[in-house]
């Protein structure tokens, strides 16, 4: 893979397909709105996954008043806030980070970096935005039917969640379960798009071992979720069916507020396990394409090849297979049978060995690089510390006797914020620090960027490593105010105030970065081509940003891996995919030896 | 610069912060103390490596920070480096499965000597029910819950005739007696928590589940409920009180039983069903 060895040029196989004939708009409506470009679905799918988001955001702010601030808000209501947090939570993992991911990033890199004029089904991968826009309005429409949306926790466990003692029994579960429905319906559409485009849209030259690992990210991530979503998809029907036409899935025998039921002989363990099958995968198609995204902001910006590429690679596959046999981690004082704990404890402990590989290799990058601290690499360090910090507590968590008296308390809610929502997050505004260039032809403002960084960076950190320890002394999680219990200190509610300060000063931190996107969007520097001086395809098109059909004339030719940084014997300190060997410039004295650049 | 110092005091920060934190495990009251090792071990495991991996970063970030004229190196791959890696990191996971799953195994294990209750929930509040004389526990059915019967115990059944019902209202335990707790839920999901305790399950309706502990200490202590059950779920508490043997017996004298519930001779005061508030489940605003 590293041979120095000639390179001749008709070692490349030849095409196989003709070149494909796209769709080619005309009027500002087929451009811009009903678009069936790739990179237009991307920025829908980015805008809408955003907006939502903020709202998410918005509502995590007046979760955090209550926590701080029991007895202060009374708009707060016990029912308000159990909305607030049922819809934070969903809004944020599913409608914000898969859709950003995958319809965001996945859209807009996966055709460039692997050479490709766009997505092979580009009329279904523009539906699967508009019906991800009408998931979201149904979605929103729940805030304003009587009782308002569904109170039920972001895991809609049965029987509450269709019981008069839950808020949103009434309408706000229902429009819940048609939104997800729909969710997945778009997504199945979306993800056939992006995986078959990997595996069939490749340019000349383009192996699966030379993509970039992001994409090998978002590749993974999508086989789970065409393979997950299915399980929430029927959990979703089988719930909406015991809501609206009275069978008894997930219903047993209930006797409520004195009144006797007509359910009986359902199971709610059973749609614990549907949920978690879908669950569990959806958190590392949350976490693979920040995975491989990171591994391209680190070797660009450390000019040096992310170490231990096919390792990585292998890892990502390694923890997609995994993540389907570990679910029941989640369930392990669900009352389900007690031997399952050994087996999930196991596996879960088992995928932890991929994981921390991708840590190590993450690390060894930066060794013996050639760091430039520019935003995209402080948000990729800062990924790194803070997911080392949330994976540790996923061990905790994992290991079944130690997740007993750490179940459902602040615990839990810290680990999966750090491991989810800081260092994921963190990775979308490197991408976005280091794609923006390629998108709008301009730089973001670096001194916004370095105070965004630092106060989200820094500030999120303060608000999830303390509040491991109220989980410690049993502070429960999804309690609208903790009241005075015996075992909980006066110092942990002074602590649940500085949190949510902390919240509100890293919240506005964020409205600091959107101004950012806005502002440089006319205001900002205007960039030079490949302003990173990046390898990998998505930078050498032709022209910048990307036009309608991504390379002009004819598609790129690929001749080595995306990580030929620091070449020995290389005039410059990275070679594109796709030039040429015999156009590679050699660095002065090294003619003599021949060398010429790797072919790997 | 700034972000290799930044790195390491946040890194040397955590430590100082775990070690000197005011929040840690609440005392504990059970024999239970097999988790708080297993956690030890594991913060000394995964806190090794956390410190590593930190302050390593933070060596790198600074030493090979680009400065004019310097080249990164170039080494895709170290086969020896990347095995020896996993070998360590999979013989530091097994460190904390092994003795997790041995705890484990214990959990799940009832001693044959163990007494056995039962705490019943429902939307908000937890009741228990004790065997009585006999030592058994009469059949219930959540079709038989009613105001005159609101555990809903089978009244044909000989078994549940002495079982003492506690609605509502503190419950007492005997020191060092291990006790079989068995969980039981006539509505929604449900957890029956005493952190000082340690262990904890779910109730699942239509379900009977379980856990066992044994009392190592006098005192009184605070449930909560660990699982969503509502809108007032945070309000779902309850009281146990660990007693010496004598104590304990004379509360027991005190409590009624079914057969005096059913027959109107015990403490009507007591069976209110479901202490459950009306909780508006509307939308507050609009």
């Amino acid at each position: 893979m590293t041979d120095v060895t000639p390179n001749t040029v008709n070692y490349l196989a030849p095409a196989e397909v003709e070149d494909v004939e796209l769709y080619h708009p005309k009027s500002f409506v087929t451009k811009y709105i009903w678009s069936q470009d790739a990179k237009v679905i991307a920025i829908q799918y980015a805008g809408t996954a955003i907006a939502i988001g903020l709202v998410a955001l918005v509502m995590s702010w007046m979760m955090r008043l209550q926590l701080g601030f029991p007895d202060t808000f009374d708009f707060i209501s016990p029912e308000a806030y159990l909305q607030l947090i049922t819809m934070h939570g969903m809004i944020m993992v599913i409608y914000l980070l898969t859709a950003l991911f995958l319809g965001g990033f996945g859209n807009y890199l996966i055709p460039l970096m692997v050479g490709a004029r766009d997505m092979v089904f580009p009329y279904v991968n523009m539906l699967s935005y508009w019906v991800y826009l009408l998931a979201v309005l149904v979605l929103v429409a729940s805030f304003f039917v009587p009782g308002g949306s569904t109170g039920a926790g972001w895991t809609l466990y049965p029987p509450q969640a269709i019981l008069a003692g839950t808020p949103g029994q009434s309408y706000g579960i229902i429009l819940m379960l048609a939104s997800l429905a729909l969710f997945i319906i778009g997504f199945t559409m979306g993800g056939l798009n992006y995986v078959v485009t990997v595996l069939q849209a490749r340019t000349r030259g383009m192996t699966l071992m030379r993509l970039p690992l992001t994409v090998w990210g978002i590749f993974v991530a999508t086989i789970l979720a065409l393979l997950a979503f299915p399980a929430l998809f029927v959990g979703a029907v089988m719930m909406m069916f015991d809501r609206l036409l009275g069978t008894s899935f997930f219903m047993p025998d209930i006797v409520e507020f004195g009144e006797s039921l007509k359910y009986g002989g359902g199971s709610p363990i059973l749609f614990q396990h549907l949920f978690w099958f879908f669950g569990h995968p959806e958190v590392y198609i949350v976490a693979l394409p920040a995975f491989g995204i990171v591994s391209d902001l680190l070797s660009v910006h450390a000019r040096k090849n992310i170490f231990g590429y096919r390792m990585m690679v292998w890892a990502i596959v390694a923890i997609g297979g995994l993540s389907f046999v570990v679910w029941a981690h989640h369930m392990y004082v669900s009352g389900m049978n007690p031997y399952f704990g050994f087996f999930f404890a196991t596996s879960t402990l088992i995928i932890a060995v991929p994981t921390a590989i991708k840590v190590y290799n993450w690390v060894l990058t930066l060794w013996r690089g050639n760091i430039h601290l520019t935003l995209p690499m402080l948000f990729a360090v800062a990924f790194i510390i803070t997911f080392v910090n949330g994976g540790i507590t996923g061990l905790f968590l994992g290991n079944v006797v130690v997740d007993v008296p750490l179940s459902d308390t602040m615990f839990v809610v810290a680990h999966f914020h750090m491991v989810m929502g800081v260092a994921p997050i963190l990775v979308i505004f490197g991408a976005i620090y280091h794609w923006y260039p390629l998108m709008s032809g301009r730089m973001l403002n670096t001194a916004l960027g370095h105070f965004h960084f630092w106060v989200t960076f820094i500030g999120a950190y303060l608000i999830y490593f303390p509040m491991h320890y109220l989980g410690f002394i049993g502070v429960p999680r999804r309690y609208y105010a903790l009241g005075e219990t015996s075992f909980i200190p006066l110092s942990a509610h002074t602590l649940n105030e500085f949190i949510t300060v902390a919240a509100l000063i890293v919240g506005f931190a964020q409205v600091v970065f959107i101004f950012n996107i806005v502002w440089s969007l006319f205001k900002g520097k205007k960039s030079v081509r490949n302003p990173w001086r990046a390898a990998s395809l998505e930078w050498q098109t032709p022209q910048v940003p990307p036009s309608h059909g991504n390379w002009g004339k004819e598609l790129p030719v690929v001749y080595r891996w995306a990580y030929d940084y620091s070449v020995p014997g290389a005039a410059e300190d990275f070679l594109p995919q796709n030039l040429p060997p015999d156009q590679v410039a050699i660095a002065k004295g090294h003619e003599a030896l021949g060398v010429q650049a790797a072919a790997t | 610069m700034i972000l290799a110092f930044v790195l390491i005091v946040l890194v040397v920060g955590s430590v100082i912060f775990h070690l000197m934190s005011p929040w840690w495990f609440t005392p504990i009251a059970s024999n239970w103390d097999y988790i708080d090792s297993t956690i030890v071990i594991t913060f000394w495991i995964t806190g090794v490596v956390f410190v590593a991996v930190g302050l390593f970063m933070a060596y790198c970030v600074f030493r090979f920070r680009h400065q004019t004229g310097t080249r990164a190196a170039y080494e895709p791959e170290n086969k020896r480096l990347e095995w020896w890696l996993t070998v360590l990191t999979t013989l530091g996971v097994a460190g904390l499965l092994t003795p997790g799953l041995f705890v484990w195994n214990q959990f799940i294990t009832v001693p044959a000597e163990a007494d056995t209750i039962e705490v019943m929930a429902q939307q908000w509040q937890f009741n228990f029910r004790l065997p009585g004389k006999d030592g058994v526990l009469g059949t219930s059915d959540t079709q038989n819950v009613s105001s005159e019967n609101p555990f809903g115990l089978n009244p044909n059944d000989p078994n549940g005739q002495d079982d003492v019902l506690i609605e509502a209202q503190d419950l007492h335990l005997p020191l060092d007696r291990p006790v079989k707790v068995l969980l039981r839920s006539i509505d929604t999901l449900h957890d029956f928590y005493v952190p000082q305790f340690r262990a904890k399950m779910d109730m699942v309706p239509g379900m009977v589940t379980y856990f066992w502990f044994t009392p190592t200490r006098t005192g009184t202590f605070e449930s909560i409920c660990a699982e969503l059950c509502g809108t007032g779920h945070y309000t779902m508490r309850a009281v146990v009180v660990v007693d010496e043997e004598s104590a304990y017996q004379a509360w027991l004298q005190e409590q009624s039983t079914f057969k005096q519930a059913m027959a109107g001779t015990g403490d009507k005061s007591k069976l209110a069903l479901g202490k459950s508030q009306t909780v508006s489940t509307e939308r507050v605003s609009e």
